[in-house]
């Protein structure tokens, strides 16, 4: 049903938002250092492109270098913890209490050891992102059907054989739904660090424009987080569609 | 082929050690079929851990071809009442994974696939699954994906085919079906079964032996041959002695309930 409509729907609820956002600014008479008008935003997008294109990559590369780094960390600690229960119970509250830690109460710690600037906001990224691919990972791996182990184990199977035919197959639909999580935390993590202490990034170029009161430059940058954001989650949720679609198809499968 | 001595079995539950055997002594000779039945949680899949050495028993001796078991036996095919397929593998491939496992196809796993997927072809076959073999799980009925978890079970031709309920989840025609294919599986290749079944007349229509248990601690209270002259045809599941058959057992198993 109405089948252009639904692609078309996003959008037009973009458009839509933009236009009565610029409405209101016009009808109230908004000032410009309150709340910039989308006409105004644009603008200062055309006339600071290359600064914006320029922080926007650092943030980028900030992002993906520590979420590849969680990426990697995330996925060894994941199958270590879902290993064995003992593991297992052991880890677990260790990481909920490095979880519930905010972590820009860590960003200071990192700007002391590493000093302002890249370093920090790649750490903050990858400490931020790791934790949910942990635990996806390891929740994969717990959660093998014990019939299922009986099965291969009544074959002889190691507990290697039993990870590498069903364990890790098993928790990659986890793995990849987890990195959407992860990449958008990630991306929080690398922003967060700028905006306090950085010489470079979005969130850099955004405390510096909004100390000058330029609010259009301001929102101009959020506009572009907005588009990175969406740019990688989308590329995450295509990776997870393409790696793992069995996952999905086999939730809707069909009786008779 | 299968001895137990007086094999009890305790695990630790939430409120104190848990005996779930007690006593049991059971033997089943080579090429047998021998069917366990008894009231819901009297161990019947608890036996089956055991003699497939997944569990150790607390007391007793556990044979399984003369040897004692002391660790997974590693000969034993197994199904269960969920058919347990890998949604991510193909149906052939599904088929083909005891193979990756056991010894001495693992090692020529690579070398000899094309032959080891022909058999697991000509095994779906047997079960009326041809031409099924790229389907997914998810794309088979579920007495198709019984049928593929049987063959899965069978695939390294097993000398012990361990049965826990496998047509539990099965509509009747389904199931007769199924029991069918494996009578006619089990007469093909004459491997030794032990089948866990709630269903008497499953029992009896399959089985040389029905062994039936108590309630828990679960142990072997009577042991019955069946004689029904073989091949057995379904229509033997309306003769007058069948049903007999099926009343004993079931006056049994409600007498062990009571008690």
């Amino acid at each position: 049903m109405n089948k252009p409509i639904e692609t078309l729907a996003p959008w037009l609820f973009t458009i839509g938002l933009f236009v009565v956002w610029e409405l209101a600014c016009r009808l109230f008479n908004v000032s410009s250092i309150i709340l910039p008008a989308p006409s105004e935003i644009f603008a200062a997008m055309g006339r600071y492109a290359s600064p914006l294109l320029k922080n926007s990559f650092v943030t980028l590369w900030t992002t993906m270098a520590g979420f590849l780094m969680a990426v990697a960390f995330g996925l060894l600690l994941g199958l270590f913890v879902g290993w064995s229960r003992t593991i297992y119970r052991g880890l677990y509250p260790v990481m909920i209490g490095f979880n519930s830690i905010p972590k820009v109460a860590v960003v200071p710690i990192l700007v002391m050891w590493f000093g302002i600037g890249e370093v920090p906001a790649i750490l903050t990224a990858f400490l931020i992102s790791f934790f949910p691919i942990v635990v996806n990972v390891a929740t994969g791996l717990a959660t093998i059907e014990p019939e299922l182990e009986d099965v291969l184990r009544a074959l002889g199977a190691s507990k290697l054989d039993v990870m590498r035919k069903v364990g890790i197959p098993r928790a990659m639909p986890y793995f990849f739904g987890s990195l959407k999580v992860a990449i958008t935390l990630a991306f929080v993590g690398a922003v967060v660090s700028e905006t306090i202490a950085a010489n470079a990034g979005l969130g850099h170029l955004m405390t510096q424009a909004g100390s000058n009161f330029q609010m259009p430059l301001v929102f101009a940058g959020l506009l572009a987080l907005a588009v990175e954001g969406i740019g990688m989650y989308a590329v995450t949720a295509w990776l997870e569609g393409r790696m793992t679609g069995w996952a999905f198809r086999s939730q809707q499968s069909a009786g008779g | 082929m299968i001895q137990l001595d007086d094999v009890s079995l305790a695990y630790a539950g939430r409120t104190g050690p848990v005996l779930a055997l007690d006593g049991t002594s059971i033997s089943v000779a080579k090429g047998e079929f021998a069917a366990v039945v008894g009231p819901s949680g009297c161990g019947k899949s608890t036996l089956m851990k055991l003699v497939t050495g997944l569990v150790k028993p607390t007391s007793g001796n556990v044979f399984v071809n003369g040897e004692p078991v002391r660790g997974p036996v590693k000969l034993a095919g197994m199904a269960f009442q969920n058919a347990n397929l890998l949604p991510w593998r193909t149906v052939i491939d599904n088929l083909m994974l005891p193979l990756e496992i056991v010894e001495p196809y693992r090692s020529s796993f690579r070398t000899k696939k094309a032959e080891y997927r022909a058999r697991a072809e000509s095994l779906l076959e047997t079960v009326g699954l041809q031409g099924f073999g790229d389907r997914f799980p998810w794309e088979l009925s579920g007495g198709m994906q019984q049928r593929a978890s049987l063959c899965r079970s069978l695939i390294h031709e097993p000398a012990l085919l361990m049965l826990d309920e496998p047509f539990a989840a099965l509509d009747a025609f389904t199931r007769e079906e199924l029991w069918c294919v494996l009578r006619d599986v089990w007469q093909r290749l004459n491997f030794t079964v032990v089948l866990v079944t709630h269903d008497l007349r499953e029992a009896a229509f399959l089985a040389d032996t029905v062994h039936v248990m108590s309630a828990r601690p679960g142990r072997i209270i009577e042991t019955r041959k069946v004689d029904f002259p073989r091949p057995r045809s379904i229509d033997v599941c309306y003769e007058p002695a069948f049903s007999e058959l099926v009343l004993a057992l079931r006056n049994k198993i409600a007498e062990v309930r009571q008690a």
